[in-house]
């Protein structure tokens, strides 16, 4: 392999991704006043990420849709998937996959001392899509009270704010800061951490 | 950065007389290419090359390796025309190289969306045809490449990968065709076998796994609606007779896993079929197993091997299934006839075969069912998964990748679960699956040799632990492969099963094999690089054998020749 070589090789991208980062650069030209361009997905409330002051909803299941209350989530798990929901206008933000919520709720004792704080009542809430491959349905463990992912067998302990306990996930799930209003769960700031695969 | 995308990098290196693969030269491959992914039509994953023996093996050396830079399953096989290896790997990228030296020539990587679920990180591999490479993607696509340049030609869109259908194999190409099948058995997909125009990426037909209303073989789908997210993925390239101008694939698993959730024998799952290569028109199909409810796709498709039984020379089918069974059927014109079958490890469920269909009789006790926690053997992962099995002609063995002594459990669901696209739909509580070495049991992975003309096992080489390692046979009378978590690459005697040779990669080693020259030197060339059910495997049985079993991740391509 001489340098030679190694200089004259011609890489091509395409793809999905490689379409976003042309919307992405023709978003930044807008800006500049260059390229009139619709609503982007950011504008779109439907796909914003959850935001301070949201509510959550059920994501799937016979009770898609209805606002989750503290009292809803079982002591112990498992645990629940949600989208948020903002509060005056309703929106649920399930305008990508990428939102998805997970909330359970533990005994605040189980909890390590970082993992209690935002935790109102025990409740902590991560983002759904593991940090392997992208997948979000989640299995639980009722015995060491463990999310897991089956489609490659990564578990998640969120009692210690899911911090990988079996890969071959490497990182742990976003963090979403929560608190309790009037009985109602609330989010009160952005996910902490990178939302997605690290394999995209 | 608009720019960027829009105008092609400078300074693309050309391949200087680039031989195009004709359809003429992918009927009769020249023995130093591997232009298939099993290196014939037939699937055999034999060179016929023989320069490297079994008295000179113990010498083979690296001349050279390439990181892919990526992690997650390597499983393709480098293909090789006339110098040039093109080689994908995970998230889509394909590298061509210098098959002698190891330079590398072009590279294009396929930007995938970021809400992408990766259920399997992988490639299986590349197809050439004229002066293309064709590559099936985790978007759904098909696209062409210039074989020369690694400038896209054209992109289609087969499916929507948010309803969870996706390409892991390499697409099968003939007569014109590039036909692909669909990934997604445990998201209810209704799985197809699709042909598009090699020039143009324009849909020529479309065969479902799974019949429509009206269509022969419905009826095996009691349930109203079922066969709309009836599974059925076709994972593995097909192999192709071009006298009967039929391809043969295999076929996933039903869904939802569990067989009372779909009642019937749930056609097409779980089976072989023969698709007419101009029409997609199904000929005839054979189903290993009716009802099929232990996560059992028959993702290989059979080996096309003349073999003798009764005094007659047969054109057979032959598939070691991942129920445990080596099947042996009869091609014929619009006809597939059962031969025999018998289990190739300890098949717990099946109590009998029936001797002129094939349909086996099932042990109900160890059939997982809604609301029952069931344990079975062979596991889930079967006693043989993805990775393809070797004839050599030669030698007349077949040579089987296997698992023995591997069980699981299924704690199915209390009812059949509702269906939401893009979500998981095994009906199956993850959490409470288990995978464990049988009691006793001293090793789990094999590989076998079996001589089909007798019926009989010649040897059987043990591994302690896992063996996902696909296997390439050689003129040199020579067995390789790797596939155990210790990141051994092996060469076994192909007549006597004994090691060879053996070399320790930087990873696991779950790809598959091939063999080419160029000038006048016999190449070895392999992926290294464990991920996807042979690191699931690996977390399942850590978690039952309270063990700690630790492979390291990332691709490397490795090149072994003999040196003197």
């Amino acid at each position: 392999m001489t340098d030679k070589t190694t200089t004259k090789v011609r890489t091509q991208v395409s793809g999905a991704g490689a379409r976003r980062n042309l919307l992405k650069a023709a978003t930044g030209a807008a800006a500049l006043g260059l390229i009139p361009v619709r609503a982007t997905a950011q504008a779109d409330p439907r796909s914003m990420r959850p935001q301070a002051g949201d509510r959550f909803v059920y994501s799937s299941g016979p009770r898609k849709g209805a606002v989750i209350a503290t009292s809803d989530l079982t002591a112990g798990g498992p645990h629940v998937t949600a989208y948020a929901q903002h509060p005056e206008s309703a929106v649920v933000r399930d305008g990508s996959r990428l939102n998805e919520v997970l909330l359970v709720r533990l005994d605040p004792r189980d909890l390590t001392d970082t993992a209690r704080v935002n935790a109102p009542d025990g409740v902590v809430a991560f983002s759904a899509i593991c940090t392997h491959a992208g997948c979000s349905d989640w299995a639980w463990d009722a015995a060491k009270k463990m999310l897991k992912c089956p489609c490659h067998e990564s578990e998640f302990d969120p009692k210690d704010e899911a911090r990988v306990s079996v890969g071959p996930a490497t990182r742990r799930l976003p963090r979403l800061p929560v608190k309790v209003t009037d009985g109602a769960l609330v989010v009160t700031g952005a996910f902490i951490g990178r939302i997605g695969s690290d394999l995209t | 950065m608009l720019a960027a995308f829009a105008a092609q990098p400078a300074g693309a290196q050309n391949i200087a007389n680039y031989q195009p693969v004709t359809e003429a030269r992918l009927l009769k491959p020249e023995p130093q290419n591997w232009l298939h992914y099993r290196g014939n039509f037939e699937g055999w994953g034999y060179s016929s090359l023989d320069r490297i023996t079994t008295q000179n093996v113990r010498r083979l050396k690296p001349v050279w390796t390439f990181s892919t830079g990526t992690v997650e399953g390597h499983q393709a096989p480098p293909f090789v025309n006339n110098g040039v290896m093109f080689v994908s790997t995970p998230g889509n990228q394909v590298l061509a190289l210098n098959a002698k030296t190891g330079d590398l020539i072009w590279r294009y990587k396929r930007e995938l969306p970021e809400d992408i679920i990766q259920s399997h990180p992988t490639n299986r591999g590349i197809a050439l045809f004229e002066d293309k490479v064709y590559l099936a993607t985790l978007d759904a696509f098909v696209v062409a490449l210039d074989a020369k340049t690694g400038k896209m030609l054209w992109e289609s869109k087969v499916d929507d990968y948010k309803r969870a259908y996706y390409f892991t194999l390499a697409p099968l190409v003939a007569k014109g065709k590039v036909m692909v099948g669909t990934s997604g058995g445990e998201f209810g997909i209704r799985g197809y076998v699709a042909a598009l125009d090699a020039q143009t990426g324009k849909e020529v037909w479309r065969t479902y796994t799974v019949p429509a209303p009206g269509e022969p073989g419905h009826d095996s789908w009691q349930g109203e609606d079922h066969w709309k997210t009836g599974g059925g993925s076709v994972w593995v390239t097909g192999h192709y007779d071009p006298k009967l101008n039929t391809a043969y694939w295999g076929t996933g698993n039903p869904s939802p896993w569990v067989g009372d959730m779909h009642p019937g024998d749930s056609l097409y799952t779980a089976s072989v079929i023969a698709l007419d290569v101009d029409t997609g028109n199904m000929r005839a199909y054979h189903q290993y197993t009716p009802n099929e409810s232990w996560d059992w796709d028959e993702v290989s498709a059979p080996l096309l091997i003349e073999f003798k039984r009764n005094g007659r020379d047969i054109q057979g089918l032959v598939h070691p299934g991942r129920n445990g069974y080596l099947w042996l059927l009869e091609r014929q014109q619009d006809a597939i006839k059962f031969v025999d079958a018998k289990p190739f490890v300890k098949q717990e469920v099946f109590t009998a075969i029936d001797p002129k269909t094939g349909r086996p009789t099932v042990d109900e006790s160890k059939k997982p069912a809604i609301g029952k926690t069931v344990t079975f053997c062979p596991s889930h992962w079967g006693g043989k998964d993805w990775p393809p099995a070797a004839w050599n002609p030669k030698t007349r063995l077949l040579y089987v990748p296997a698992h023995e002594n591997l069980c699981s459990t299924f704690k199915s669901d209390e009812k059949r679960p509702d269906y939401e696209a893009g979500k998981r739909f095994a009906g199956t509580d993850a959490a409470a699956t288990r995978v464990f070495r049988r009691e006793g049991a001293k090793h789990i992975g094999e590989l076998q040799a079996w001589d089909l003309d007798t019926g009989k096992k010649v040897w059987t080489y043990e591994y302690p632990h896992i063996n996902w390692g696909p296997v390439l046979t050689t003129g040199g009378g020579l067995v390789f492969a790797g596939g155990s978590s210790d990141r051994m690459f092996r060469a076994f005697d192909a007549r006597t099963g004994k090691v060879l040779w053996e070399f320790r990669a930087n990873s696991g080693v779950t790809a598959v094999p091939v063999s080419y020259m160029v000038d006048g030197v016999q190449y070895i060339a392999v992926q290294a690089g464990l991920g996807v059910d042979a690191q699931k495997m690996i977390t399942r049985l850590d978690q039952t054998m309270k063990t700690s079993t630790y492979v390291p991740q990332g691709g490397v391509i490795w090149v072994f020749a003999v040196k003197d």
